[in-house]
């Protein structure tokens, strides 16, 4: 059976839709089959964010309604054999993602693939708690920034009491993927530290993907930042998060510093 | 498409222009796809199924957007060596 991740963090922008297609892209590359799905109907976005936008014919909504069957709605990445994709609706009104049809996709996707992403949409209305439902994990992305760290806080609420596994009694785990890192703004003090938003949040952290323009331009061209640039720092921190999802011990996730502070030129790290 | 274009370099911010571009044109244009794509494949099948059997599991419908056109390819199974296996409906 495979593990369903839902990928969510209350506030919009903050790197859902990026961290869905490049953690899935980095499993997919490790040799797991992944399915990822995107839960934003009527703004999908994961579709052109993985160069597929041209190629969906039936989507999740299609599936539900039963137009489609579920594997006639997945379109498989062309890059990545192991990688999957299940578009959301881009026209259909969002009442259509019902709760009974969407535990059916993700059960029978459970039995087809090693990982489940769930892209959740922004907010915590309808689509948002249809997307965290059934999750085994969670990756909660949020920015040093107080608005999204306060929404994230939200979200973790949600996730202890809204998915069926909390329902269940059993608690849902819940990492922390902190996106958009400066070092050079924290090196100044400008930015919340990371052990700040730690504190505040409580949870484990999963990785620190650093604000990089690599990620703008893997989107430009519709790659994973993991495919379009493996050796940029994004991507060597989104793979290294996979690896972290996939089990393997990897000890404390390691701060990026700034290359021109002190600390940078004592320890010789690279800034984002 | 300016003269100036021709010399620009070719760089992402333009594939994402390039990729918009097609996407919206489709979107504002065609509507839902699925609900074309959904009657076509409901209308061919019922057409060859006069015909031969057709496992409705195995039918896959494959599209891809270019600027000024479709191609929709709809794939399905039959259980005997027919002449033609492949339909291609341009839209």
């Amino acid at each position: 059976m495979g593990e369903v991740v839902v990928v969510t963090s209350g506030k919009g922008g903050v790197g859902k839709t990026t961290t869905t297609a490049a953690l899935g892209a980095a499993l997919a590359a490790a040799g797991d089959t992944v399915c990822v799905i995107d839960f934003d109907v009527g703004l999908r976005n994961l579709d052109l964010v993985l160069g597929a936008e041209r190629r969906v014919v039936f989507d999740f909504i299609n599936v539900i309604q039963g137009h489609a069957k579920l594997t006639q709605a997945l379109i498989r990445d062309k890059r990545l054999e192991n990688l999957w994709l299940l578009p959301a609706s881009q026209t259909r009104d969002k009442d259509a993602l019902t709760e009974e049809g969407v535990e059916y996709v993700i059960n029978d996707l459970r039995s087809r693939f090693d990982w489940v992403i769930c892209d959740s949409p922004a907010g915590i209305e309808r689509g948002a708690a249809l997307a965290m439902r059934h999750a085994d994990l969670a990756v909660v992305v949020s920015n040093p920034e107080v608005s999204s760290v306060r929404d994230s806080d939200r979200i973790i609420g949600l996730l202890d009491a809204k998915t069926e596994r909390a329902e269940r009694g059993e608690g849902i785990p819940k990492y922390l993927l902190l996106t958009r890192y400066n070092a050079a703004r924290a090196s100044r003090g400008d930015m919340m530290a990371v052990e700040d938003v730690l504190e505040i949040l409580s949870i484990p952290l999963l990785g620190i993907i650093p604000e990089s323009e690599e990620v703008l331009k893997a989107s430009n061209v519709g790659s994973p930042v993991t495919l379009s640039n493996p050796a940029s720092r994004p991507a060597v921190a989104y793979a290294e998060a996979a690896r972290r999802l996939r089990g393997e011990d990897l000890g404390e996730v390691v701060v990026p510093v700034h290359k021109n502070g002190l600390f940078g030129k004592l320890f010789g790290r690279n800034a984002a | 498409m300016s003269v100036l274009n021709l010399f620009r370099k070719r760089n992402s911010a333009s594939a994402a222009r390039d990729r918009l571009q097609i996407l919206l044109a489709h979107e504002k244009t065609s509507g839902p796809a699925s609900a074309l794509l959904f009657t076509l494949r409901e209308e061919i099948l019922a057409a060859i199924a006069k015909h031969v059997d057709v496992d409705q599991t195995k039918v896959n419908v494959n599209m891809k957007r270019e600027e000024t056109y479709s191609i929709v390819e709809i794939d399905f199974e039959v259980p005997e060596p027919l002449p033609v296996s492949r339909l291609r409906v341009a839209s």
